[in-house]
């Protein structure tokens, strides 16, 4: 395989296998607590930590690491004290932390283009030091994710109830803002800090289309975010294109082809269920309604009418109508 | 025999106003206590402060003789929340959403035990939902989703369930399903404390009604009829007089020590 000949392209797939694993794996919970946005907050703030690196030169990773997880902890304790206000001081957060970066960035002397590498990703000139924190971290974000599934499950499905199962509710909510934090920072060299939140939500909601259940949403969402980011590289060392922008239109497709489908199974089963009876407290129940007109059409399982189970029996959707066979005639139901 | 539930002198603040105050509640081992009352009348919260989702700004709350700051037993305790949906925004199958009912029972990073799975299967069969059990739950009726949100609870086989209007909107089916399960943990001696707008087919169960009015436990004793007795602004004072339109057992007992 010529791939393997080149050294930067060894390393730019293997932080695009991790990061294309770990992303989604965070990104579950977040969509689950529909809080979908959030790593595109953290995105934005983990701005200034990159700004604040090139400023002290420390190297860049590591500020943005901190003052992601800061971040993180700040944005989750907002959500938690403020109900009603939170959005607008989650758009404060975004929007104060990309331009204290823009604005440091300057002060150090650094080009916008500099800055650019971390916006937009440049895995092709990630370093051996780079993959092994990127690998490190993502090893330890899908530990987590995955060995505290279902306590994470749990709190993001339903916080009351996993309080009075004795979770810690904080605890683990701080977790998931920790471990979207970590994320950021692990794919900001792949697709960078302001595409990065495509890389965690994009797969889950591709997955939800076809699945049923959370585990499989979560693992499926996992081998969708790995699927595009190993192609994004692959493609982008043939075709000269930015590779993190192609992992992530990679990921737009298999949700675009994959939505129709979603829409079609939804309906199927919508149309499916069956009707269930009213609780009566107001109206009792109506009567023996048969069907007035002459019915000249037998009512079957091929006749073209949709049959829907209700209670012991079957009903017919005849043209706004239920009709249930009852005898040599039909009801109306 | 220390009570299961235990408040006294509580009083409840949300947001700086006073939700609930007075509050003098007891209920034994097996039990079986319907919470009612009008929309606001701080029935939910009376059962939310019992499980601390809620903290009192006066007064103490105890589980099991502990107080509740320093209760540690929560596999004891089931609770089914007051909830429009189960659904979140990734799908989950009824069964996923059931097993989180076997946490308190599961150690850390340890998969689930035969006996975990075996007590998920029993609550889900327990709610006539096993035909439906691999299915997303939002693909459920609101009924159904109801009956996975008991079964949820239902499987850590708890002492103490608690009931937040479990029956709220629910299908006749749902709702005779629902009593038959309630049935099966009374004969088992749990203790229950069920919140209702209306008691519906659990009525046969019940063994205590507690009426609340205002924030304060207006009725404590044998059931009463179904429907909540809704005074109109009712005077403290007006209660004493009793009032022959009303049922006899809610007027009597209010807080004596304000009324007069």
């Amino acid at each position: 395989m010529v791939l393997f000949d080149y050294a930067f392209i060894v390393r730019a797939l293997l932080a695009a296998l991790f990061t294309g694993l770990a992303a989604p794996a965070v990104g579950t919970y977040l969509v689950q607590r529909r809080l979908a946005l959030l790593g595109d907050g953290i995105g934005h703030i983990s701005v200034t930590g990159v700004a604040i690196g090139l400023l002290t030169g420390t190297e860049p990773t590591y500020t943005a690491v901190l003052v992601a997880i800061a971040g993180g902890i700040m944005i989750e304790v907002i959500r938690e004290r403020g109900r009603t206000s939170g959005d607008v001081a989650l758009a404060l957060l975004f929007y104060g932390g990309i331009a204290g970066g823009v604005l440091l960035t300057g002060i150090a002397g650094q080009s916008a283009a500099t800055l650019n590498t971390y916006l937009f990703g440049s895995i092709t000139t990630i370093s051996t030091g780079d993959v092994w924190v990127t690998v490190v971290l993502a090893v330890v974000v899908i530990a987590v994710a995955l060995g505290l599934a279902p306590q994470l499950f749990a709190v993001a499905q339903d916080e009351e109830f996993a309080k009075v199962a004795g979770l810690n509710v904080r605890m683990y909510n701080v977790l998931v803002s920790v471990l979207a934090a970590v994320t950021v920072t692990v794919a900001m060299r792949t697709v960078g800090l302001l595409l990065v939140s495509a890389l965690m939500v994009v797969p889950v909601a591709t997955a939800q289309q076809v699945t049923r259940g959370f585990r499989t949403t979560l693992l499926a969402a996992m081998g969708l975010g790995t699927a595009a980011s190993i192609g994004g590289v692959v493609i982008s060392t043939y075709v000269d294109v930015a590779p993190g922008a192609t992992i992530v239109l990679l990921s737009l497709a298999a949700f675009a082809s994959a939505w129709p489908f979603g829409v079609w199974v939804r309906r199927r089963v919508r149309l499916a269920a069956p009707f269930t009876e009213p609780v009566d407290v107001l109206v009792p129940a109506t009567g023996h309604h048969a069907v007035p007109e002459e019915h000249e059409h037998q009512h079957g399982e091929h006749c073209g009418h949709r049959a829907v189970p209700h209670g012991d029996h079957v009903d017919y959707v005849h043209d706004g109508h239920r009709h249930a066979s009852h005898g040599s005639h039909y009801d109306e139901h | 025999m220390k009570p299961v539930v235990e408040i006294r002198d509580g009083a409840v603040e949300l947001g700086g106003r006073p939700v609930l105050r007075g509050i003098d509640l007891s209920i034994g081992a097996g039990e079986v206590v319907v919470v009612l009352g009008a929309n606001g009348s701080g029935k939910s919260t009376l059962v939310r402060t019992m499980l601390g989702l809620v903290p009192t700004c006066r007064g103490e709350v105890r589980l099991f003789g502990a107080p509740l700051e320093r209760f540690h037993d929560w596999k004891r305790v089931g609770f089914v929340p007051q909830r429009v949906t189960a659904a979140a925004g990734v799908p989950a199958s009824v069964r996923e959403v059931v097993a989180s009912g076997r946490l308190a029972q599961r150690r850390l990073l340890t998969p689930m035990r035969a006996r975990d799975r075996t007590a998920v299967s029993e609550a889900i069969a327990a709610v006539g939902l096993t035909d439906r059990a691999g299915d997303g739950v939002s693909t459920l009726s609101g009924g159904q989703q109801q009956r996975a949100l008991i079964a949820r609870a239902l499987a850590g086989r708890p002492e103490l369930l608690v009931l937040d209007e479990p029956t709220a909107g629910v299908d006749q089916a749902s709702q005779e399903a629902f009593a038959n399960t309630l049935a099966g943990l009374v004969e088992q001696g749990a203790t229950i404390v069920l919140v209702a707008h209306e008691i519906g087919p659990v009525r046969r169960l019940i063994g205590r009604s507690v009426v609340m009015r205002d924030g304060r436990v207006a009725y404590d004793g044998a059931p009463t009829g179904d429907a909540v007795p809704e005074h109109e602004a009712g005077h403290h004072a007006t209660l004493d007089t009793a009032h022959p339109d009303h049922t006899p057992a809610v007027t009597s007992p209010v807080d004596p020590r304000e009324a007069r």
